[in-house]
């Protein structure tokens, strides 16, 4: 089984957070912290396995990661997962967000080091791009490769077909981005002197994590 | 004016989308959790609105949010209005958020049910899919038990994309509802062999997750692992086949000679291609541990070798595996495992570490720590530090000290240990040395002297206490000089040492010990000097404690308080009796006379319960149930015992056994504390005689054993090695003489030092105490299992053939059954189902049916057995894997076809198992037999295989009926709510009608089709004549005269379900609706088509939907009065009550709210709304229905309905 997938960047930005295992929302942000710890202090040249230890689980679970010019993907799994085929999963995984995000160049200067430069130079624009359109994709095609923790499908053209026929089908219902447009029009009808009484009244039950944490 | 700008921020406000606010974050650097706070905000309004799509923009950014670490519970019911909206664009962000934040503790997730529910039985594949995938994050024991139905029937869609997601999440429903597996355990072993690769390497992965907990439980079905492994190409699931077959040889030894051949040629053919893949298969065949380890040490070698970092790393856990089975092999490479140790990455020598505890032997040990030591003192982080530190000493207190010869060195090892700086293993280090002490009595006067010398300088010890764990050992050394101390050489210079005023710094239970321990102390110096008749000085110490011990009784902790006051009451009364010269030494030490023997950890366990005690029995009622968690002491003698290894070499493990029992025996008999049942004589520590046996040699030492001040463990080192070349001189001198005296030849093989571990003797007289166990302890192994584990659940026989009882339960009868016992209906329909196969089999299975099931695990058990007996050809070329596989089962048979079969009997199939009993029989006739067997095979396995809705009904056929409103009495007849609804010479259908509590006025229309002829029934169309009142759901943009496709085929002799919606106006008055199947019958002759008419009957029942009602809220309703009433009476009954109201359960749909006597009020609920109360009494031969109904004209044809359904028992 696999436990969690994570996958941050060099300076430990999450960019994508996927637990098998019921964490608390703290506790998810101080496991990636730690496990970016303690993937950053490891040569590039030094084995890909790190046994997790107190971190998830116990000993019973180990951490594999490869690390991809910006990105680190780490999944931790148990002994009954194959560290090899997990090393071959997560190239797999990578590969498949390649294929899927034909016009985006952060995945892919991993597979064409020599277009390095041209990514340093738009290299603001495209982690944008990273984190907000590709975050729920992301999801998405993890969802097509580990399902609950289990590997659903190593195939790479059949992962990159469910991805695709799923968009197919969402674009034929027009996509989440003409919503706000539909919105916009929904609250022109709604009774205006209602609302401004609600928009400023904050929620006190909202946790806010302590800010340094992200530093 | 401000109206305006208010519309306008809200414009704005609602643009935001997810990239808009990842843009947002990035541009608040500062004020980050401010600009958070203020999106959550606008997020909440978001979640206020009507508009789906709003809805859905804000879960979506909400699920950014998770990401970063904020909690979004809150939004739980949000996220579900958002999974329940009908796009599937929608539909994916609301499951995608579910699956990010839901857990079990959530509480609206009981909401979900049937929104999942309806998603999975979804059109669309990807509604469903996203739905299994949603719910394999978040399935709780609930869900599981709900859907488990539903999802068992997924697993035999037509799509293999959701087959396999459904065979994946199976696993997860096993783990939360374990009595899912047996029932749905033959589909999952079937789709092992489903056409569609990804499937089958589902099916794999869930099998081998279930089977690595408890595989004895999965050995049968070895052949097909074994088949699919030599016929996979798929990587990943050979990768799990082979780490399956890992778990299983330990269980079945002749597995493994069995492997040995495909494994091999699996290696070669796919070393020829990448390297690395090589090696992961070198690695997982070494995990199969059963084989013979030859080819596989030899492949891990050349791994290790190859200097790619993760190989190495694999090597050496390859080799870690290796070890338990053949530690020889492993020992051999010693060179190497140790070099790793220098190893740059940690993962590597933590791994080299590994290896070095199941490497140590009585001969190399001084030196693998001497290694270690030299590591501690380099290693840099702490953490890998920590871990060295706890490796010396599980490698040294292994097997009981099995491999220490020479204790003085350990304990020395372990003073060395407390000069770590920062390690958190202070604990440790003090229960080793505590264990050390006590058990090895002969070490006592060396431990004790390092203690004291620990205590004097417990300054350096202490100056760093508070941060970490090292002063751990100040409280080993204060115990072992308190209760050993008529071995110390300056008592007195100790017990200042222990009464200095730094002492108050440690922590409270050191320091606890310490007072304790100096009373221990001032008690065997009072001695002493009274025996000497210094009573001045004897004075003096009595002086020394009443100045010293206020500064405890001052202490902060209560332990040290109490315990000090105490004893500076003790000692001023001493310090009088003294100033009279009265000599108060015995009575003193008589405070702390006998010996403290270990105990066992599980010794408490082990005490057998008398006879007559019931210790579930409450003695007086509880109070409350409030109950205390667990406590569990800090164990300083617990931790040793548990970090034990399991694995160790059996046989040496019973004679160890054997002695120690012997050993404690007499080590009870010497003991005055231990009722007896016999009397004995009643020695006070002696020393035991128990050790008598173990082989000790007594040398004199020409190398002073003791060295001075704080010792380095190197000398020891040499001195062990000085004094084992004596000894083997002294030895080969005593051979020699044995041998001229007897003046033999074999001289020369004679003097071959044989330089086992054994020859070597222990320095010391080791004699280790074993741990006390009550008298009649039962020697039991059970301990080791964790009761909470929870895969311990899943320890399932699924040999066993499926009981009656043991069914899933079904989706919309779920209600009924917590209310009564609805489900046993379908027993007829299933019935006819299960005869057709046999008849076609001639008949012959019918008789010995049941007879079979019980001798069908047995047979499987025969056929693994005979599966694995067969000792494969020597292939005389590198012939295909698969062919000697089935050569190997059945040598004599060469056709193909003979091939195939025996391939079905080995792997246990009820039918051809059979056919091979008889095969085993007659076999002769086999040849001529053989055509027509194979026939029948083919039959019976079509019968077997099939479709979904048959066994769900066969599922549903076999159910015991449950009692929720009543205690059972008596079994229920079985009933089924399929009704006959038309049949020809082609196809049989049978229907029940099902509302549906989730879209208002709807039912459901399953019908069940069955094929009775032979030929395939394809092309069904379901046309039904619409009236104004029920109207059937077609696809969009079909008309009103367009037929409804059915979504299969049917080959001969299967049956299967449809279901079709209908929507309804009026529920109050029941109806018919005229149809027509349509369907093309092809058989060789060609293809023909042909119709079925039926009519529909919508009854008002099945516009019921069976809905538990609590009392109160029963009564609420009827004092509410706007209930119109009537009610009917029906004579002649002689059905039991229970079983009436069972009836009316099931066929009517009712649940029922109280029951009293012969009396019992029902409730029910229509699809729209309808309110319907029942009060049923039973008279003698009658029984009388009261009802209740918001709708007058429903309730009258409700009643009538009952009538006719009373009337027919």
């Amino acid at each position: 089984m696999i436990q969690a997938i994570l996958v941050f960047n060099n300076h430990g930005k999450p960019r994508l957070v996927r637990f098998y295992q019921r964490f608390p929302e703290e506790i998810q942000q101080q496991i990636v912290r730690e496990t970016f710890h303690l993937v950053l202090k490891r040569d590039d040249n030094i084995c890909n396995f790190l046994e997790g230890g107190s971190l998830i689980g116990g000993s019973d679970y180990k951490l594999i990661y490869r690390h991809y010019a910006t990105l680190y993907f780490v999944f931790c799994v148990d002994s009954s997962e194959s560290e090899l085929g997990i090393l071959d999963l997560i190239q797999v995984f990578v590969e498949t967000l390649d294929k899927c995000f034909e016009n985006v160049c952060e995945l892919d200067l991993i597979f064409h080091m020599d277009k390095c430069n041209c990514w340093v130079i738009d290299e603001a624009s495209r982690r944008k791009k990273w984190e907000a359109q590709r975050h729920q994709q992301v999801h998405y095609i993890l969802q097509e490769v580990v399902m609950g923790g289990m590997v659903l499908e190593t195939n790479m053209n059949e992962i990159v077909a469910q991805i695709e026929a799923q968009n197919r089908l969402e674009k034929s219902e027009g996509g989440l981005s003409a919503a706000p447009a539909r919105a916009v029009s929904a609250v022109k009808n709604i009774n205006l002197p209602e609302i401004p009484r609600n928009i400023n009244i904050g929620d006190l039950n909202i946790k806010v994590p302590n800010l340094s944490q992200f530093v | 004016m401000a109206l305006k700008m208010v519309k306008g921020s809200i414009d704005r406000m609602f643009d935001k989308n997810l990239q808009d606010l990842v843009r947002g974050i990035r541009n608040h650097k500062e004020d980050e959790a401010k600009y958070i706070s203020q999106c959550i905000d606008e997020i909440k309004q978001e979640l206020k609105q009507d508009n789906i799509a709003v809805k859905a923009n804000a879960v979506c950014k909400l699920t950014y949010l998770q990401m970063l670490g904020y909690d979004i519970s809150w939004a739980a019911f949000n996220i579900i209005e958002v999974m329940s909206a009908s796009k599937f664009t929608f539909k994916r962000i609301g499951y995608l958020a579910a699956s990010q934040s839901f857990h079990e503790g959530t509480d609206v997730i009981m909401l979900t049910t049937n929104q999942i529910r309806k998603d999975l039985s979804s059109p669309s594949q990807y509604d469903t899919g996203v739905a299994l995938t949603g719910l394999s994050c978040f399935v709780t024991p609930d869900l599981a038990r709900d859907l488990a139905n539903d999802i068992m029937t997924l697993m035999s869609h037509t799509k293999p994309y959701i087959r396999k997601k459904a065979v994946l999440i199976m696993y997860k429903v096993f783990l939360k509802y374990p009595e899912s597996l047996r029932p749905a355990f033959p589909r999952l072993k079937e789709k092992l062999e489903d056409p569609d690769p990804g499937v089958q390497s589902a099916a794999v992965n869930v099998i081998c997750e279930l089977a690595r907990r408890n595989p004895k439980n999965y050995l049968s079905l070895a052949p097909l692992f074994f088949k699919l492994m030599t016929s996979s190409t798929n990587n990943w699931v050979l990768i799990k086949i082979i780490k399956l077959f890992g778990a299983l040889t330990p269980l079945e030894p002749r597995l493994g000679k069995k492997l040995i051949e495909p494994l091999t040629n699996l290696i070669h053919s796919v070393g020829a291609g990448r390297g690395a893949e090589r090696a992961v298969f070198a690695v997982l065949i070494s995990l199969s541990s059963g084989m013979p380890n030859h080819s596989a040490s030899i492949q891990v070698r050349p791994a290790r070798a190859g200097a790619s970092p993760p190989l190495k790393y694999l090597g050496l856990l390859a080799m870690s595996k290796i070890l338990k089975t053949h530690p020889k092999s492993v020992q051999s490479h010693k060179d190497l495992i140790l070099q790793c140790l220098d190893d740059k990455d940690e993962s590597i020598r933590l791994r080299a570490l590994d290896l070095l505890y199941g490497m140590v032997s009585k001969k190399n040990l001084m030196e693998i720590v001497k290694k270690l030591m030299t590591h501690v003192d380099k290693a840099e982080g702490t953490t890998y530090r920590d871990e060295l530190l706890t490796k010396i000493i599980d490698i040294c207190s292994q097997s009981n000290y099995q491999y220490i010869t020479n204790f003085e060195w350990y304990i020395s090892i372990l003073v060395e240990l407390t000069r770590l700086e920062g390690t958190r293993h202070g604990h440790l280090i003090a229960a080793q040395m505590l264990d050390v002490a006590i058990r090895v009595k002969a070490i006592r006067k060396f431990a004790v002297s390092q203690m004291s010398s620990l205590l004097d300088s417990a300054h350096l010890l202490a100056s760093s206490t508070q941060r970490n764990g090292i002063c751990e050992v100040l409280y080993a050394a204060a115990w072992i000089c308190g209760e050993f101390s008529e071995h110390l050489q300056e008592p007195h210079h100790t017990l200042e040492a222990m009464l200095r005023p730094k002492v108050t710094t440690l922590p409270g239970h050191i320091q606890a010990v310490y007072v304790q321990n100096v009373v221990k102390l001032y008690a065997s110096i009072l001695q002493q000097k009274e025996q000497a008749g210094e009573a001045e000085g004897a004075q003096a110490v009595t002086q020394l404690m009443v100045d010293r011990l206020p500064q405890f009784v001052q202490s902060a902790d209560l332990e040290v308080q109490e315990r000090a006051s105490c004893i500076l009451q003790l000692v001023k009364h001493i310090q009088k009796l003294q100033a009279k010269d009265v000599p108060v030494a015995e009575e003193v030490s008589a405070l702390f006379a006998g010996e403290l023997n270990p105990v066992a950890p599980k010794a408490q366990k082990k005490v057998p319960v008398p006879e007559g005690l019931d210790l579930d029995a409450w003695i007086n009622e509880p109070l409350s149930d409030s109950e205390s968690e667990d406590e569990r002491p800090r164990a300083v003698f617990h931790e040793e015992e548990q970090r034990r290894p399991k694995h160790r070499p059996s046989e040496a493990d019973e004679e160890e056994l054997a002695r120690r029992r012997e050993a404690r025996k007499q080590e009870q008999a010497n003991n005055p504390f231990y009722i007896k049942s016999s009397p004995s004589p009643q020695k006070r520590y002696q020393d035991t005689p128990g050790v008598e046996h173990i082989p000790v040699v007594q040398i004199d030492l020409s190398v002073p054993l003791k060295v001075p001040g704080l010792p380095m463990s190197d000398q020891y080192v040499k001195l062990e090695e000085e004094r084992r070349h004596q000894q083997k001189l002294e030895k080969d001198k005593r051979r020699k003489k044995r041998k001229e005296k007897e003046k033999k030849g074999k001289r020369r093989h004679g003097s071959l030092p044989t330089e086992s571990d054994e020859d070597i003797a222990p320095a010391q007289q080791v004699d280790i105490v074993t741990e006390e166990m009550p008298e009649n302890a039962l020697p039991s192994d059970e301990d080791d299992k964790d009761p909470n584990d929870p895969y311990r659940a899943l320890d399932i026989d699924l040999d066993k053939p499926l009981a009656d009882s043991e069914k899933l339960p079904i989706q919309k009868h779920r209600n009924a059954e917590t209310s009564k016992s609805p489900e046993k209906e379908d027993v007829p329909v299933a019935e006819k189902k299960s005869k057709k196969p046999k008849k076609k089999e001639k008949k012959h299975k019918e008789k010995g049916r049941d007879k079979e099931k019980k001798k069908e695990k047995e047979k499987k058990a025969a056929d693994l057995d005979f599966w694995l007996s067969t000792t494969p050809p020597p292939a005389p070329a590198p012939a295909p894997v698969p062919s000697t596989e089935e050569a190997g089962v059945n040598p004599v048979t060469a056709s193909k076809d003979e091939c195939e079969d025996t391939k079905t009997e080995a792997q246990g199939e009820e039918d051809g198992a059979e056919g091979q009993e008889q095969d085993k029989k007659s076999p002769k006739p086999r040849k001529k037999k053989h055509k027509k067997e194979k026939e029948e095979r083919t039959k019976g396995k079509k019968s077997k295989k099939q479709p979904p809705g048959s066994e769900e009904a066969a599922g549903e056929a076999a159910r015991e009926p449950v009692q929720n409103g009543a205690p059972e009495e008596e079994p229920l007849p079985p009933e089924s709510s399929y009704s006959l609804l038309a049949e020809n010479s082609y196809i049989k259908m049978t229907c029940d009608v099902r509302g549906s509590l989730q879209e208002d006025s709807q039912v459901t229309v399953a019908i069940v089709l069955e094929n009775r002829s032979n030929s395939v029934l394809k092309g069904m169309e379901l046309s039904v004549l619409d009236s104004l009142n029920a109207r059937m759901a077609r696809p969009q943009g079909s008309s009103v005269h367009d037929g409804v496709p059915v979504p299969f085929q049917l080959p001969p002799g299967v049956s299967n379900e449809a279901q079709f919606v209908f929507t309804i106006q009026s529920v109050v008055t029941a109806q018919k609706l005229k149809g027509t199947l349509s369907f093309i019958a092809k058989n060789d002759e060609g293809a023909t088509q042909e119709k079925l008419d039926f009519r529909l009957h919508f009854s008002c029942s099945s516009y019921l939907v069976t809905t538990p009602c609590y009392s109160d809220a029963f009564a609420k309703l009827l004092e509410s009065g706007d209930l119109s009433m009537s009610s009917v009476k029906v004579d002649g009954i002689q059905l039991s009550f229970q079983n009436l109201l069972a009836k009316i359960c099931f066929h009517h749909h009712f649940s029922v709210v109280e029951r009293v006597d012969s009396c019992a009020s029902m409730y029910s609920r229509s699809i729209q709304g309808h309110h319907v109360c029942l009060l049923v009494k039973k008279g003698e031969n009658s029984v009388s229905v009261d009802g209740k109904c918001s709708d007058p004209t429903l309730l009258s044809n409700l009643l009538e309905e009952m009538k006719a359904t009373l009337a027919k028992c």
